[in-house]
């Protein structure tokens, strides 16, 4: 499949991020469009697309908008998930930073298709220069009319609060980042009720992804056949994929769902220069990872599903043979434990234990048994805990285990820096081999 | 097990809502909305749990109740999903998931637990400890390092934070947050750093701050009073009922080696639910400390030493029997039904007096009145859950928070869950009113009655006013009187009026613990038991037969209240001196009897002291040295509330039975003690025992014969206060120089700073700023207190009537209603 740059058509422009240049190629013309329809005719509309959320789960969109009360008696709101915090995940602050328009027009369709007149946009807290061109492109956008009161005259209001987060990975989960955003410390609320229905302030609340808002206007302007053209059936659109790790051009390739990694690598010039790949992670250190025989299993929902792991955030990380597994696993476990909550007991303690555990194999001083150990501990924390934290600590473990089960019975006895130098596998190791 | 259904609908009756389904293969109906848990422990199958607690709202943080249901992929919290028709529960009795679920999640718990429980003061009776060794490994996997604190911490002056041993069940600041609205502790930090604290600058300051120390989990919470002091199961355990308020919370004392240690909050879902507050919890050792403990009696020289039982006994009856009808009885308000009856009867069937009077207190024949009419030995009601789903509650005169803290937490539980609407008769919002989303009518001291008044008729009544006139008239309508409207001519004649009129239902909520007993036993001038009228000739008819006494030997008119008393021992003293009134002969005071009166409660303590001196003679039962011990002719000890059994009848007009700690106590009740004087006077019916008592009470029964009219006292004129003046409103905090809470001092210290408060204009006026010192001053003395400037009439200077610093009626002869000077700076 060819590459279908859509929402990075326009990146290379030096005003892309201007609502001049986002103005130049269509921007906001369906604004007035969506006004003047009924906000139901929306969501049927992006119903009809089959758009998934982007964020990791991959929700029907338009399902989503659809469990949203009407007249409750409390305001409906939208929540934009900003808080890109995944590691291995790096798509939604390159689009803030170069597409923030599309996001905000993204958040007039949906806001008007929830009936909110408030819709937030909580950023993370560590990319202030996203957070500067989002806020930028707000401002923008109502200099221009198209928030604000009585938009174009329709008679419907919309503010947007772009929020920024204070650095947790927990805000990211959507009832903490509605915690977060009232001003309360971010950690996840008991469901249900849900969001949908008892969210924001008590309000009917939306919460969608960066990329899942910011593709509305291509599908409010294309319409749900066009979209559906790309990917698949059951995993329709075009996909922001951005590629990290041991590969020559690492980045974001826009491609229709359903791509393969094989020719992902490809785009991003291959693994880097004498070296194979080793294994892979198809959506961010949360998924479990793949290895080259993988590489032909189409980027989809559903197949990613089948190769038992998940499309996630579809950011795929490659590493090559100079990686410790061991080690990369020890990294992530560290993550996780740095950024578990604290309110549930299996995700609080198991990955301060994992952490401590997976040091030892990292060190070289593990026992055999600790091998079943550190599994059963996972097991432990996956489907106990009370976020998606705790399950996604507990991921990388077996996989790791199946596919490379030497390396942690190497770490019975000899360190990981032994046996995989840690500067090999370094983006300057090629320099200084040069 | 906490039972949760409260009110007379139990689960197992309700079948309209009914919802089926199965624990471990166990059909069980249960209400809707009903928790899993709960269900199972219906079947008695116990789920561990640790964040789990039913009076707070799920949080499904520990994860330690797991269970499988059918249909859910992953095992479910049993704390947090509500039972559905035909859901199939299997806990870790039937399921091997469950079970390696809780067992997990155990040993999880205990990586980071400091396992010091040899050293911890729940050994022994810790829900970690016991669920881990019901649920858990015997040996733990972890071999790891431990997360470690610095300990303890102190977050307040009562309460001591380990965090090590913390399982971050959240369950303290849920309590502190959704219960008693102090959220001054809470949890910070992330992962396994989670801890709970305090901010840097507010400590745990809370009525209620013991509570988290019984709800913990584990040893993370202790008390000063009790950390290292005793190993539970050394302990010894008595339900009793706490004496320090109305409230008549149900408690748990606990004893080791004769000594009580600790006191916990029982389980009286009727009553104070689980809590109790930290007077109730913490306050008893002024039992142990400034004891009498022998009978003194005045010697050749007038000082008091020690005699033998006999000897004081006899010399007491002789004052009484020389004093014969001419003796006045005082008893306080802190003794038990019993006790009261017992002075009740004295006086009326041995001495033949009428001059009786419990309340130790200022008080007004208004009250007497009100009492006699509306209160005394009417049925049980209205009750807390009447005040949990009242439309309305009004209190007039009452602090909740500061004078019945169960009330408090009663109209916060309904205000919070079922929208209950408090409005509060008081100069300014207190904190015990803005927790319960409170609305302050505004009344000047004297001024309450007017107020009251305009709540009777919503048309003519404005704003907040004619809302709670509309309220009022709802079914249900609550209007809850407090001790302080005695101190305002008219207004507990204008609650009388205001309840007549809208239908709403009266309480009356005293501070003492005593006082409704000693109210429905007679122990009030006019009243004989069970709100009978002493000008009754039915009433005195069934007095005598029960008591086994002519009518004729019983008083017939009404007598005097402490008021009279002592101003007839001061006209006594006039007359003598000038000995040219042979009628004070007739209405002379010839000698009292005193029980656990304290000068410095009246409304003028030296006047008191200064009759007493006056009196011929002078009997004092008293639990330890007093200014009355000081100046009377006969001293007898008797039991403090651990050693006696008996009851207190709460402000809800419930009689609530408690046990007696030590039963090998020597001390004597007071009802003991006056049966030997009887006994010693020639009477030959005066039974020592609580049983007889209680059956004499009994006997009595109810009395739906006639009762004197409500009063109608007319309300005083406003006051009117010039530059420089302000009228007092003063009432007591709960924590204060209470005699009490001597020998507590982690407990005082919690105390809330004694403060003046002000209206904004009238601060200007001085020229005070917040913050900086107002005095306040009378022909008496002055004192100095800084200023927190308040929402509140202007003209108003509030201060509180026994804390430290601030004594108004020692220091200015004043109280509640009283004009004063106010002026900025020192005195």
């Amino acid at each position: 499949m060819a590459l279908t740059p859509i929402l990075t058509a326009h990146w290379d422009e030096p005003d892309s991020h201007t609502i001049e240049g986002y103005r130049r190629h269509g921007g906001y013309d369906m604004v007035p469009v969506t006004l003047g329809v009924h906000p139901d005719d929306v969501i049927a509309f992006v119903k009809e697309s089959g758009l998934r959320g982007r964020g990791g789960a991959g929700f029907p969109t338009g399902m989503k908008w659809g469990f949203v009360p009407q007249n409750t008696g409390r305001p409906n709101y939208l929540v934009v998930n900003a808080d890109e915090s995944e590691p291995g995940a790096c798509k939604d602050i390159p689009l803030m930073l170069a597409n923030p328009h599309a996001l905000v027009e993204g958040c007039i369709h949906a806001a008007y298709a929830i009936r909110a007149n408030y819709a937030f946009i909580y950023v993370r807290g560590e990319v202030p220069h996203a957070i500067r061109r989002v806020a930028a492109a707000v401002r923008e956008a109502e200099a221009a009319g198209f928030l604000g009161t009585d938009i174009l005259g329709s008679g419907w209001d919309l503010t947007i609060v772009v929020h920024s987060g204070a650095g947790a990975y927990i805000c990211g989960e959507e009832t903490a980042l509605l915690d977060s955003l009232e001003g309360r410390r971010g950690q996840p609320r008991l469901k249900p009720p849900f969001p949908a229905v008892a969210g924001l302030y008590g309000g009917p609340t939306v919460i969608n992804n960066v990329e899942t808002i910011a593709n509305l206007p291509t599908i409010v302007r294309n319409g749900p056949e066009w979209f559906k053209q790309f990917g698949t059936e059951k995993s329709p659109g075009f996909k922001l994929f951005a590629v990290s790790g041991h590969v020559e051009r690492p980045g974001i390739y826009e491609a229709p769902l359903g791509t393969t990694m094989r020719e992902l690598l490809e785009y991003a010039g291959g693994v880097r220069a004498g070296h194979e790949l080793k294994f892979w992670v198809p959506g961010g250190s949360s998924v479990p990872m793949l290895t080259p025989e993988h590489l032909d299993v189409p980027l989809t929902y559903e197949d990613m599903a089948g190769a038992g792991t998940m499309l996630g955030t579809g950011s795929p990380m490659v590493f090559d043979e100079t990686t410790s597994v061991v080690r990369a696993i020890s990294r992530w476990m560290h993550f996780y434990k740095h950024e578990s909550c604290g309110k549930c007991t299996p995700c609080r303690e198991g990955t301060f234990w994992l952490e401590q555990m997976l040091e030892r194999f990292e060190h070289g001083t593990a026992e055999e048994a600790d091998i079943e150990t550190v599994d059963e501990i996972c097991e432990q924390i996956a489907g106990r805990s009370f976020c998606a934290l705790g399950d996604a600590a507990a991921t990388p473990y077996a996989p790791a285990l199946k596919y490379f089960r030497e390396e942690f019975l190497a770490g019975t006895h000899t360190a990981a820096s032994e046996l995989f130098d840690p500067v090999a596998s370094t983006v300057f190791a090629g320099a200084a081999a040069r | 097990m906490t039972v949760t259904s409260s009110g007379p609908s139990s689960p197992a009756t309700q079948t309209v809502d009914g919802v089926t389904m199965s624990v471990d293969g166990v059909d069980v109906t249960v209400p809707k909305g009903t928790l899993v848990i709960r269900a199972a422990e219906q079947l008695g199958v116990a789920v561990p749990r640790f964040c789990d607690h039913p009076l707070l709202e799920p949080v499904a943080a520990c994860r330690m109740c797991l269970v499988e249901i059918e249909g859910q992929p992953k095992p479910q919290p049993a704390c947090a999903v509500t039972v559905a028709e035909g859901m199939k529960v299997k806990t870790q009795v039937t399921s091997d998931v469950a079970l390696k679920a809780q067992q997990g999640v155990m040993e999880f718990l205990l990586i980071n637990h400091p396992l010091d429980c040899p050293i911890c003061d729940k050994g022994g009776e810790c829900p970690l400890q016991n669920q881990a060794m019901a649920n858990g490994r015997g040996e733990s996997r972890f071999d790891g390092v431990k997360r470690t604190f610095p300990k303890p911490i102190n977050v307040s002056a009562q309460i001591l934070l380990d965090r090590e041993r913390c399982v971050s069940c959240a369950r303290c600041t849920r309590f502190a947050e959704q219960i008693a609205g102090d959220a001054f502790i809470s949890l910070q930090e992330r992962g396994a750093k989670q801890q709970v604290n305090i901010s840097s600058d507010q400590p745990f300051d809370s009525y209620f701050s013991g509570n988290t120390v019984q709800i913990c989990p584990v040893g993370a919470l202790t008390s000063a009073k009790y950390r290292f002091r005793a190993r539970p199961f050394d302990l010894i355990s008595t339900p009793t009922v706490c004496e320090h308020c109305a409230s008549g919370c149900g408690l748990r004392t606990d004893v080791r080696r004769s000594a009580v240690l600790r006191r916990q909050a029982w389980d009286v879902p009727e009553v104070n639910e689980e809590w109790n507050c930290d007077k109730g919890r913490f306050a008893f050792g002024y039992q142990v400390e400034g004891r009498l403990e022998h009978p003194l009696v005045r010697d050749d020289e007038g000082n008091l030493v020690t005699a033998s039982w006999p000897e004081a006994i006899s010399i007491a009856a002789d004052g009484l029997r020389a004093a014969g009808a001419g003796a006045a009885v005082l008893t306080g308000g802190r003794l038990t039904l019993e006790d009261s009856y017992a002075y009740a009867k004295f006086a009326r069937a041995v001495l033949g007096t009428d001059d009786i009077d419990f309340r130790a207190r200022p008080a007004s024949a208004e009250e007497t009145a009100f009492l006699a009419a509306l209160v005394a030995g009417r049925p049980v009601g209205p009750t807390y859950s009447d005040l949990e789903s009242a439309p309305v509650v009004v209190l007039a005169g009452l602090d909740a928070e500061d004078e019945s803290p169960m009330v408090f937490l009663r109209l916060r539980k309904g205000a919070r869950t079922r929208g209950v609407r408090v409005f509060s008769v008081a100069p300014f919002a207190s904190s015990g009113v803005s927790k319960v989303q409170g609305c302050v009518l505004p009344a000047v001291p004297g001024d309450e009655a007017a107020v009251l008044d305009a709540l009777a008729d919503e048309a003519s009544a404005h704003g907040d006013a004619a809302e709670a006139a509309r309220l009022l008239c709802e079914p249900g309508a609550i209007v809850l009187v407090g001790e302080r409207l005695a101190q305002s001519p008219g207004a507990l004649s204008a609650a009388a009026r205001l309840a007549a009129a809208t239908g709403a239902r009266l309480g009356w909520v005293p501070r003492r613990a005593g006082e409704r007993g000693a109210l429905d036993a007679g122990a009030l001038t006019g009243l004989l038991p069970g709100g009978r009228p002493l000008g009754s000739d039915a009433a005195r008819a069934q007095a005598a037969e029960v008591w086994g006494v002519d009518v004729a030997a019983l008083p017939a008119e009404p007598g005097r209240d402490l008021e009279s008393v002592v101003a007839a021992l001061h006209d006594d003293a006039a007359a003598v001196a000038a000995a040219d009134d042979p009628s004070a002969v007739e209405r002379a005071v010839r000698a009292l009897v005193v029980a656990g009166v304290e000068a410095s409660d009246l409304a003028d303590p030296a006047g008191f002291l200064a009759a007493l001196e006056a009196a011929p003679f002078v009997v004092s039962l008293e639990q330890r040295h007093s200014d009355v011990t000081q100046r009377a002719h006969v001293v007898l000890p008797v039991a403090a509330v651990a050693e006696r059994f008996g009851t207190f009848v709460d402000w809800e007009g419930r009689p609530r039975e408690f046990s007696q700690v030590f039963p090998a106590a020597h001390s004597l009740s007071d009802a003991r003690v006056l049966s030997m004087i009887a006994t010693q006077l020639g009477s030959t019916a005066f039974a020592p025992d609580v049983a007889t008592q209680r059956e004499e009470l009994a006997a009595f029964g109810s009395w739906d014969g006639e009762r004197a009219e409500a009063p109608s006292v007319a309300g005083a004129e406003p006051v009117a206060v010039g530059h420089g003046e302000a009228v007092l409103a003063t009432w007591r905090q709960l924590l204060d120089h209470g005699l009490l809470q001597e020998g507590d001092p982690f407990l005082g210290a919690t105390a809330r700073t004694a403060v003046a408060r002000l209206s904004p204009s009238t601060a200007d006026s001085l020229g005070v700023a917040d913050g900086a010192d107002v005095t306040v001053s009378t022909d008496v003395g002055s004192l100095t207190l800084p200023l927190v400037v308040t929402a509140m009439p202007d003209g108003v200077v509030w201060l509180p009537a026994n804390s430290d610093g601030s004594t108004p009626r020692a220091s200015l002869g004043a109280g509640h209603g009283d004009v004063v000077r106010i002026s900025g700076g020192a005195a």
